[in-house]
């Protein structure tokens, strides 16, 4: 056993886990873990706030499957971090949050930038560890990487005191270990699986709900294989969207407060869902009660907890979503089901669909943003990773950019952050830096960590932050059209700041795109550009996102275009 | 309806907080706990009781199933399992004759009494939470001083 400090042990176990970045900021009480980054391999990218290294490190995570690593320092460094850390928890990111800590002696002194940051992240985090001692720090990093990318992924915290760090002891890095009370995975379900195959196949109007489960487990190609071997309609929740190409004759898009019209539609349609990987929120199914009198649910999960949470389900798949999936495609094939013709089911989707895309009317200006973002699309390559920010943006992405392959849309779908889109674009872009990546954003969201411009730049990460800009935070400005006698408080910008000039303080690139033309040039420039992008498009304030489910409906009473 | 919950957990600090905490950012209630550690000193056994329906109680059992830290969690059919709760009662003595009806009361619920004074007497009192509740309601007309309750142990019966 080799003697080393706890910091150098923290960094040790780290590369043995395959780290090769950490997104950070130091501060007094990390010292010596930053001190160790002299001696080893790991690139360290330094980050202007500590909120858009967590987020940065949950864009990696999401992208790559593996948790991404963020450092802050104790105190206003952590609780920096806390809502980083929330987000990827809503969200199910895999991530490891190391934060200082003040020595072991003054911890509950309220010492100089002390926070109880183990406290007040408990509720947030997947598992929190605080080491007392060096000795401890290789077997919490592994259980640490462990727990955050197994069963339901999710954030760990590593708060370690400053003496920790800086002490000695003989370190054992274990291969093995026991987490006693942690069971992140069952057993294929193969009784469960054949009675959700005859419970779709006795349904008049079944339909398939992929959530962000089926992304973070990668089930694609199980999932395209039942959807077309059973002729299922997909529908996705947000977070799902992209599970399935959305490109592809059988797939309606995402459901939801501002889910496509077809989606919402036929959803409210169905007697009976394949529901994969998804928690039922309420964002994505409106009232609980009013989905699941109608409906027949099949719900698999990995997490035991979520069955019955929301939604009560007639017959539960408990395990990941993509091993039982791969159970149902075999069974199917033994049973050699194959659905050639379209039932009246199938007939009445694709009409219904064919007749939103039609007749869903559209913002009739130029740059309204259903022209913008399928401009996007058009000239984006299929594999481009793209992140947004919260707001109206989002919802038009999630409207308007039909994701062609799976597993390449990722957004703060569950916390909701602001804030999120640009950072965590930048963790993406580490991942896949063969990529582009695009962070659909809007003018109120991208003020919120628009200072990782200095990381893309500094570090060398050229992202390209898409910014919707009506000068407005377009969604509370909606919603006070819509539901306060357009009484518009606190949501006017007021083209404040100038996104090209603040671009070019920076060292970034800044364009404006106030045409078609434009906006074509500016996307190719961007795409062909090695340094961050940023392209400002100015449009109308007053655009809503349509449809919408008000708070507390059911599905079935979308708010359309008038 | 009422549930009792034995949930065994590992033996180390803030395992408590982190019980709770659950109990609070979920919505659930918790109408006693008691927490004690086991035979093996590595486990610490937790006892809570909680008030939901079906539904919420299956819920909760989920939740604290999925903590890490737990070891163990079982919904306990109260049928089946042996459950009682200490309680101590220091009751107002005003009558000549109070300190020998108390005593008459808390013999008649296998209470044991304590610390008698001239004004006032001690009733320790182990049994479940409904008896307990009931000695309450006959010692209330002397005037109760002060209460104190453990909160609910319980093991489920062999064989069953």
């Amino acid at each position: 056993m080799e003697t080393m400090t706890g910091a150098k042990a923290l960094m040790t176990a780290m590369e043995k886990e395959g780290v090769k970045q950490v997104f950070g900021l130091p501060g007094g009480a990390n010292l010596p873990m930053y001190d160790e980054f002299a001696r080893c391999d790991i690139r360290h990218i330094l980050t202007r706030h500590e909120q858009s290294a967590a987020h940065m490190a949950d864009g990696f995570g999401r992208v790559s499957r593996k948790p991404g690593v963020c450092f802050a320092t104790s105190g206003p460094g952590a609780t920096n971090i806390l809502t980083g850390i929330a987000t990827a928890q809503a969200d199910s990111s895999p991530m490891i949050a190391v934060t200082g800590q003040v020595p072991v002696s003054m911890i509950g002194k309220d010492a100089f930038q002390e926070s109880d940051i183990i406290g007040m992240a408990n509720p947030v985090v997947k598992y929190a560890f605080q080491p007392r001692t060096a000795g401890e720090i290789p077997e919490v990093v592994k259980k640490g990487f462990f727990i955050a990318e197994s069963g339901r992924p999710g954030p760990v915290l590593i708060d370690i005191p400053k003496d920790v760090q800086q002490n000695e002891a003989p370190m054992n890095f274990p291969d093995e270990f026991k987490i006693q009370g942690y069971h992140p995975w069952a057993d294929p379900d193969i009784v469960n699986v054949e009675k959700a195959i005859d419970m779709l196949l006795h349904a008049e109007k079944p339909i398939i709900l992929a959530g962000g489960g089926t992304i973070i487990s990668s089930a694609f190609a199980e999932l395209q294989s039942i959807a077309e071997t059973l002729m299922l309609p997909v529908v996705t929740t947000f977070k799902g969207k992209g599970a399935f190409p959305e490109n592809h004759p059988l797939s309606l898009g995402p459901i939801g407060m501002h889910g496509h019209a077809e989606a919402n539609k036929m959803m409210s349609e169905a007697d009976c869902v394949l529901a994969i990987g998804t928690r039922f929120s309420d964002r994505s199914v409106g009232t609980f009660e009013a989905f699941e009198k109608r409906l027949k649910i099949i719900h698999m999960d990995v997490d035991p907890a979520e069955i019955g949470k929301n939604q009560t389900a007639q017959i539960a798949v408990i395990g990941d979503v993509r091993v039982n999936l791969r159970v149902m495609v075999k069974l199917l094939l033994q049973r050699v089901i194959k659905k050639s013709e379209e039932s009246p089911w199938v007939k009445h989707v694709k009409e219904t669909k064919s007749y939103w895309k039609e007749n869903l009317k559209l913002h009739p200006g130029e740059m309204g943003a259903a022209k913008i973002l399928r401009k996007l699309r058009e000239i984006l390559p299929k594999e481009a990773v793209v992140t947004t920010e919260v707001g109206q943006h989002q919802m038009w992405a999630s409207l308007f950019y039909d994701v062609i392959q799976p597993g390449t849309f990722f957004s703060s779908t569950g916390l909701g952050t602001m804030g999120w889109g640009f950072p965590a674009a930048i963790g993406a872009k580490v991942a896949r830096p063969d990529v582009p990546v695009v962070d659909i954003a809007g003018d109120g969201s991208f003020a919120m960590t628009e200072n990782s411009l200095a990381t893309a730049v500094l570090e060398d990460i050229p992202v390209i932050v898409f910014v919707l800009n009506n000068s407005t935070l377009g969604m509370v400005a909606q919603w006070q059209r819509t539901f306060y006698d357009r009484r518009m408080i606190g949501v006017d910008q007021k083209s404040c700041p100038d996104y090209v000039k603040l671009a070019e303080s920076y060292g970034a690139q800044g364009i404006r795109a106030q045409s078609m033309d434009e906006l074509d040039k500016a996307i190719r420039t961007a795409i062909s550009s090695d340094v961050a992008t940023v392209i400002d498009i100015p449009i109308d304030p007053e655009e809503d996102v349509l449809p919408f489910v008000a708070p507390g409906t059911s599905l079935a009473d979308m708010i359309l275009p008038s | 309806m009422w549930a009792i919950l034995s949930i065994l957990v590992e033996n180390k600090p803030g395992i408590l907080f982190k019980v709770t905490h659950l109990f609070r950012s979920r919505n659930f209630n918790i109408d006693s706990i008691s927490v004690g550690i086991t035979e093996n000193p590595d486990y610490s056994k937790m006892t809570i009781t909680t008030y939901g329906d079906e539904k919420q109680i299956e819920q909760i059992v989920k939740q604290l199933d999925k903590m890490i830290d737990t070891v163990k969690v079982e919904h306990l059919d109260e049928h089946k399992t042996v459950f009682r709760e200490l309680s101590i009662f220091k009751i107002k003595l005003s009558n000549a004759n109070d300190s020998m009806e108390i005593n008459k009361l808390a013999n008649a619920y296998g209470g044991k009494v304590h610390d008698v004074k001239k004004d006032s007497i001690m009733v320790e009192l182990t049994a479940t939470p409904d008896q307990i509740k009931a000695f309450e309601e006959l010692a209330k007309p002397f005037g109760i001083i002060d209460v104190a309750r453990t909160g609910v142990a319980a093991l489920q019966r062999s064989g069953v």
